[in-house]
């Protein structure tokens, strides 16, 4: 007997009730098309957060204060710390710009906006944030020592507040002080998680007279001569800051390098595109747990039939592979559509983040819906072929 | 030539302890080949068991089982299937179709299961639905047919794998008086071509189609009846 005739009878079968078997599918498809779907968002929200660090450059530092540990106590950074970055004593630091940010609520004419990152600092950090101006110009040295109140904006901010208008020479009032517009950097786009582009760069003393005041600083930004020099140019600012907070066991500050951000940062997403992909697995095994449902109910309503077929002379493993090719067809098909749903839904922007498709979880995603209708078919499907042909028989 | 049927002390009991149930207490029953039997009984006297066990459907508790020279008690159910696919042809009251499938894929249904190829298979079916007069019939579902011409495809199914034996378990039970008529015709024309026919009835005219009427009491064999007795 061969095989081609067992499965025209799943076929049969499953025809027999198209609703049922079509719902049924429903159930995988969602699953590996979540599986699917849910990883590529994972996986895009990584790669955006991998390319913005990557952006920063290979010869950058980023010293920020740490939080207050019980029983010891903190210095904050200070200019007179970045100042004191840059100097004999640390011969493979190239600059050291000091970082102030905030919150700012901005508006011009009618319109007003809140700006999630309000930053200070001095003309250097464009450069190590690798942020170009796309319109008008960024501010100097000058303007920091002068402290004018000129601003260049980020592309979101642009759209927001001045929307139809250029912005450049245009005064906006930045917590109620007025503020000249400069430049619009060029847009960077979504970092995955945070918009890079909704942001302003004022010069450090101005933000700190306007907004934030003269305490700690949010951040110190190293430059190192070049990537080669950085771990040199880490030893002799931990040295200088040491003693400059007199730290003796724990430091107060930390500093991290754009490697050990990307590593910080790759984990968190790593984390969160496992969490969103168990979720998908989950729902995976629900539509499994749905297929021995329903070949449960159809081998019940079909006993009668399993025994007319075994008093025809049916051995059992026909029976068991008729029952486990309804359950596979069931599952591949769902898979199949699924991939498909998958597929096409990784075209869209899904919450900000462009989804990137990983080929191995299409395969995987696939392979598993196939498995999953052989194993949670076999059970139903070997119930099928141990029943008793008489007993089969007299079953109403 | 040995009996295509022959039972010896065959026992069925159901259950166990006091509540187990006799159904068959050592019935000696011996087919000869081209013979054309009626069973006879009253309802509980253990015939409808024992047709199923001489259709391996159902397996006696002890006692010899002989189906056509082979011991049927030494085969596990792999070969049981084997052995109910070649040697058997089984009709029931109620036709037992497989719903939803046209009267030519239920013929062909044990051939399937026998591994024949699809020409022959077509070809074997045609023939055991035209030697029924159904060969007009052969696209129509089992809910289109009506109860004796389902009747007629099931016994078209029974014989289209030529077996040994067929067995049938009281096949007008659930027919009116004309498609009775017809089905008995074809089992009396089945029998007179050489095939030998073993069936289950509690009507006395049907039982007078058969050569030899066996009566079941209480599980076990009254008397050898006189072939072509009319009551």
């Amino acid at each position: 007997m061969r095989l081609f005739e067992i499965a025209a009878f799943a076929v049969r079968g499953l025809t027999a009730n198209k609703m049922r078997s079509g719902l049924t599918t429903l159930g995988i498809l969602i699953g590996v098309a979540s599986v699917i779907l849910l990883i590529a968002v994972g996986n895009g929200a990584s790669s955006a957060v991998q390319q913005s660090i990557a952006g920063l450059g290979t010869n950058i530092l980023t010293i920020s204060p740490q939080r207050a540990q019980p029983g010891s106590t903190v210095k904050p950074l200070t200019t007179a710390d970045a100042a004191a970055l840059v100097g004999p004593d640390s011969p493979d630091v190239k600059y050291a710009s000091p970082v102030v940010s905030a919150q700012a609520t901005a508006g011009y004419g009618t319109t007003s906006y809140a700006i999630s990152q309000f930053i200070g600092s001095d003309p250097r950090y464009f450069d190590t944030t690798n942020s170009a101006v796309a319109q008008g110009n960024l501010f100097s040295d000058n303007d920091v020592q002068q402290a004018r109140k000129v601003v260049v904006i980020g592309a979101t901010v642009a759209t927001q507040l001045f929307p139809g208008t250029d912005p450049v020479g245009k005064s906006m009032l930045v917590n109620n002080i007025p503020f000249t517009v400069i430049g619009v950097l060029a847009a960077k786009g979504s970092s995955g998680l945070q918009d890079a582009d909704d942001m302003a760069v004022a010069p450090l003393t101005t933000t700190q007279n306007a907004l934030t005041g003269y305490g700690s600083l949010s951040q110190i930004v190293v430059q190192a001569r070049s990537a080669d020099a950085l771990p040199n140019a880490q030893a002799q600012v931990t040295t200088i800051l040491n003693g400059r907070h007199k730290v003796t066991q724990t430091a107060d500050y930390r500093i991290l390098s754009q490697d050990q951000l990307l590593t910080a940062r790759t984990a968190t997403t790593e984390t969160f595109t496992v969490l969103l992909a168990s979720v998908a697995a989950i729902s995976l095994l629900v539509g499994g747990i749905g297929i021995t449902n329903i070949m449960l109910v159809t081998v019940t309503e079909r006993i009668r039939e399993i025994g007319i077929r075994k008093a025809v002379g049916a051995p059992r493993s026909s029976i068991l592979g008729q029952f486990l090719i309804e359950a596979t067809l069931l599952s591949l098909f769902g898979g199949f559509l699924g991939v498909a749903a998958g597929v096409i839904g990784s075209r869209f922007t899904i919450a900000g983040i462009q989804p990137v498709l990983v080929p191995s979880s299409v395969l995987l995603a696939f392979a598993v819906s196939a498995l999953i209708g052989l194993f949670f078919g076999s059970y139903p499907a070997s119930r099928a072929a141990k029943l008793r042909p008489i007993e089969a028989l007299r079953h109403e | 030539m040995s009996p295509v049927i022959e039972v010896r002390n065959l026992r069925k009991t159901y259950g166990a302890g006091d509540t187990a149930v006799h159904a068959l207490r050592g019935l000696d029953l011996t087919v000869e080949k081209g013979e054309y039997i009626a069973i006879m009984g009253a309802s509980g006297s253990g015939k409808s068991t024992l047709l199923n066990i001489l259709g391996c459907l159902d397996v006696p508790s002890s006692g010899k089982y002989l189906l056509d020279g082979i011991d049927t008690g030494e085969f596990d159910e792999e070969q049981l299937s084997l052995l109910r696919n070649r040697k058997i042809g089984f009709v029931f009251q109620s036709f037992n179709l497989v719903p939803r499938t046209t009267a030519l894929a239920n013929v062909e249904l044990p051939l399937v299961y026998a591994g024949v190829r699809r020409a022959q298979r077509r070809e074997r079916a045609l023939a055991a639905l035209d030697l029924v007069g159904l060969k007009e019939r052969t696209h129509h579902r089992p809910n289109e047919l009506s109860g004796g011409q389902q009747q007629r495809v099931a016994i078209a199914r029974a014989l289209v794998t030529s077996p040994a034996i067929v067995l049938a378990d009281e096949p007008t039970g659930n027919l009116d008086t004309e498609s009775s008529r017809e089905v008995l015709g074809i089992l009396d024309r089945l029998n007179a071509s050489g095939r030998t026919v073993v069936l289950i009835t509690h009507e006395d005219e049907v039982a007078a189609h058969a050569m030899r009427t066996v009566r079941v009491v209480d599980g076990s064999v009254q008397t050898g009846g006189v072939a072509g007795v009319l009551v």
